[in-house]
C-alpha cells in the first residue's frame, strides 16, 4: 500500500479500525481531539459505534462494558482527562478486561497546558489507579510506529486479558508523516472469548467483575495478575538502540524527547562525540536487559524527558546504580532544543558535570 | 404433582446476604420472573451496582457485570452498543443512581439508551452503615445526620423518576412500592413494562421501586413497612410518570 501524509492523532484512528477496533467511547480534549474526529466519521462506515461520553469516567466505563461484551474497543484522551479515567483503568485491571487507552500527554499538573509533556510517566507505568495492578505501555516515536504499535496494543491487551496505553505526547498527536497502513483485519476473525458476556445462552453465566471480599481470594487474585505482569517483564520488552555499540555516552528518551535525542546524538558523532541513544519502546515493562546491553561501554547516560525527572529513575534502577545517570528535562510544554541537549553531552563528556 | 411455587430460572439457588425485612429479595425475584417471563433469561446481560445488592450477581442466573460505583448505566451503554440485540439492565441503588452516578443516568437517558433500570429507593446507604442519601427524607435520621436531615445545611431528597421523565430519551418511567402485595403486584407489571419497552427499542426506561431499610431506620421490618408507606410515599408519590404514548406526542 502507497504511503499517505497524515496527523498523527488521526493516523491512530485509522490503525485502530484496520486494527479490528469497531468501538470508541471517549470526551473531548485537547490535544488528542483529532482522533475522535477521524472516528467518528470512520467508525460507522464500518459497521463501528461512535460515542461521545458525558465524562471520562463515564467513557472509560463503557469501555469496560463494551470490553467484557467481547469487543475490540478503545478510547483516548489526555493528561487531565487520563486521571478521571483511572478508576476505570484499575477496575479494568482488576477485572482482566482488555482495552487501548492513548494519552496525548500535555503539560501538569492540574489543568496544566494544552502544549506536549511528558509528565504522566509515573501515572501509566507505575499505577495511577488505586491497587496493586500494570498496565502495558508502549512509547512510539513517530507516526508510522504508533500505526505499528496500534495493532500491536490489540494483540497484546487480548493476550494478556488487560489494558494497554499508547502513551503519546502532544507533538505526535498533532505533527504530520507519511505512514504506511496494515491490510484490514475483520473482528469476526478475532477468537472467541470465552469471559464475554452475550448472554448465557446454553451455558452457565459469566461474571465479570472485580470484587473478592475473601481476602484469601483477593491474595490470590493478585498473585494471578502478578503472574501475568511477570510474563510481559520476560516477554514483552521493546527497544531501540542507536550508535549504543562502542558510545561512551548515550542518551535515554522515548517518544518526542526521542527524536530531539537522536539529532543531538548525530551532531555529537558528527565532532567525534561517542554518543548513542537508547529508546525504549515499552515503558512498562522497561527493557531492563536491552538498556543494559546498550549502556555496557558507557561511561555515563542522560536521560531526556519532558518532564522533572520521571523516567530517570527506573534507568537508574535498571542499570543498578552501576553508571552515573545525569537528567536534563522541560517542562510545561517547553520542548528540549537538539542545540541544549547537545550542548548537554559536551558539558558532560568534557567532565564539567556537577 | 402440581407445582405451585418454584424459583425462577433467572435466579440461582444461592442465599441472598440481605437483612431480614429488606425488599432487595423480592424485587431480585420480580426482576427474575420478569425475564423468565418473556423468555430473554439465555440474552439478557445485568449490571450490579456498588451497595447493598453489590452481589446481585451471584443471585441473578444471568451473564452479569459489576460495575464500579454508580457508572452501571455507562457499562450498560457499552454492552448494548456491543449487542443491540439483547436485554441490559442495571440494578441500582439510590447512594449508586442519585449521587455518585447522577451523571451517568441522566446521560443514559439522554442518550436514550435501550436499556432498562431498576432503581431501588431505600432512602438510605444500606452496606455503607446508615449514611445520608440524596433520597433521605428530610428530618430522617442518618449516621451523617445524627439529628435528622436538616434541609438547611443538607438541603432536599431528589426525586429521581420526576428528573428524568422530563427528559426526552426516556420512554418510560414508573415509581412503585413493594410493601404491600397489592403494590408488589403493580410493580411487577411495571417491571415487565420496562423490560418490553426495550425489546420493543422505544427508548430508555425506569423503574424506581421504594424498598425498606429495617436495620438502617431502626425499625422491625413490619414497622418499615409502615414507614415506607406514611413518610415515603407522600414524598415520593407513586405511578407511572412517563409512558410511550407521551413520547409520540
Amino acid at each position: 500500500m502507497a504511503k499517505v501524509l497524515m496527523k498523527g492523532n488521526e493516523a491512530l484512528g485509522e490503525a485502530a479500525v484496520r486494527a479490528g477496533c469497531r468501538f470508541f467511547f471517549g470526551y473531548p480534549i485537547t490535544p488528542q481531539s483529532e482522533l475522535p474526529h477521524y472516528l467518528a466519521k470512520r467508525l460507522p462506515e464500518v459497521g463501528g459505534v461512535f460515542l461521545q461520553a458525558e465524562s471520562e469516567v463515564a467513557a472509560i466505563n463503557m469501555v469496560y462494558g463494551a470490553s467484557g461484551a467481547g469487543a475490540r474497543v478503545m478510547t483516548s484522551s489526555s493528561s487531565p482527562g487520563i486521571s478521571l479515567k483511572m478508576e476505570g483503568i484499575s477496575y479494568m485491571a482488576g477485572a482482566e478486561l482488555p482495552c487501548v487507552i492513548v494519552n496525548m500527554q500535555r503539560g501538569g499538573p492540574g489543568l496544566g497546558g494544552i502544549q506536549p509533556g511528558q509528565a504522566d510517566y509515573f501515572q501509566a507505568v507505575k499505577g495511577g489507579g488505586h491497587g496493586d495492578y500494570r498496565l502495558l505501555v508502549l512509547a512510539p516515536a513517530s507516526i508510522q510506529e504508533m500505526v505499528d504499535l496500534m495493532g500491536k496494543a490489540f494483540e497484546l491487551a487480548d493476550k494478556y486479558r488487560n489494558p494497554v496505553m499508547i502513551l503519546g505526547d502532544g507533538i505526535l498527536g498533532q505533527m504530520m508523516e507519511p505512514v504506511e497502513f496494515p491490510e484490514m483485519l475483520d473482528p469476526a476473525s478475532l477468537p472467541d472469548k470465552p469471559y464475554a458476556t452475550t448472554g448465557a445462552r446454553e451455558r452457565e453465566p459469566r461474571i465479570v467483575n472485580s470484587l473478592f471480599l475473601d481476602p484469601v481470594e483477593l491474595e490470590e487474585h493478585n498473585l494471578k495478575l502478578k503472574e501475568k505482569y511477570d510474563h510481559m517483564v520476560a516477554e514483552e520488552t521493546r527497544a531501540e538502540s542507536y550508535f549504543t555499540e562502542d558510545s561512551e555516552i548515550v542518551l535515554v528518551a522515548y517518544g518526542s524527547s526521542a527524536r530531539v535525542a537522536k539529532a543531538a546524538v548525530d551532531q555529537a558523532r558528527a565532532q567525534g562525540i561517542k554518543a548513542g541513544l537508547f529508546r525504549p519502546i515499552t515503558l512498562f515493562p522497561f527493557p531492563k536487559h536491552q538498556i543494559q546491553e546498550a549502556c555496557q561501554n558507557a561511561k555515563q547516560v542522560l536521560t531526556v524527558e519532558m518532564s522533572l525527572g520521571q523516567m530517570v529513575e527506573d534507568v537508574r534502577y535498571n542499570l543498578e546504580f552501576r553508571i552515573p545517570v545525569h537528567f536534563y528535562g522541560r517542562v510545561g510544554g517547553m520542548v528540549p532544543t537538539t542545540r541544549a541537549v547537545f550542548d548537554e553531552i559536551k558539558r558532560l563528556v568534557d567532565g564539567e558535570v556537577d | 404433582m402440581i407445582t405451585v411455587f418454584e424459583r425462577p430460572k433467572s435466579l440461582t439457588p444461592a442465599k441472598t446476604h440481605y437483612c431480614p425485612g429488606c425488599t432487595h429479595g423480592i424485587i431480585h425475584r420480580l426482576v427474575a420472573e420478569v425475564i423468565d417471563e418473556l423468555d430473554v433469561r439465555e440474552d439478557t446481560i445485568g449490571i450490579a451496582p456498588v451497595g447493598c445488592s453489590v452481589l446481585a450477581y451471584n443471585y441473578f442466573n444471568l451473564d452479569m457485570q459489576e460495575a464500579a460505583h454508580g457508572r452501571a448505566p455507562a457499562v450498560a451503554t457499552g454492552i448494548k452498543r456491543v449487542h443491540p440485540d439483547k436485554v441490559v439492565f442495571t440494578y441500582q441503588g439510590d447512594g449508586d443512581l442519585a449521587a455518585i452516578g447522577t451523571a451517568e443516568i441522566i446521560h443514559a437517558a439522554a442518550r436514550g439508551e435501550k436499556i432498562t433500570t431498576i432503581f431501588v429507593n431505600n432512602a438510605i446507604y444500606g452496606m455503607t452503615g446508615g449514611q445520608m442519601a440524596p433520597t433521605t427524607l428530610v428530618g430522617q435520621e442518618a449516621t451523617t445526620a445524627p439529628s435528622g436531615r436538616n434541609a438547611e445545611t443538607q438541603g432536599y431528597p431528589v426525586r429521581m423518576s420526576e428528573i428524568l421523565a422530563t427528559i426526552q430519551g426516556t420512554a418510560y418511567i414508573a415509581r412503585v412500592s413493594v410493601h404491600n402485595p397489592q403494590e408488589v403486584a403493580k410493580a411487577k407489571k411495571a417491571i415487565k413494562k420496562a423490560f418490553q419497552i426495550q425489546l420493543e427499542r422505544k427508548g430508555f426506561a425506569l423503574v424506581e421501586v421504594l424498598s425498606t431499610c429495617p436495620t438502617n431506620w431502626g425499625l422491625t421490618p413490619l414497622a418499615a413497612m409502615k414507614w415506607l408507606q406514611e413518610n415515603m410515599i407522600p414524598y415520593y408519590p407513586l405511578g407511572v410518570q412517563k409512558t410511550p404514548e407521551e413520547v409520540e406526542v
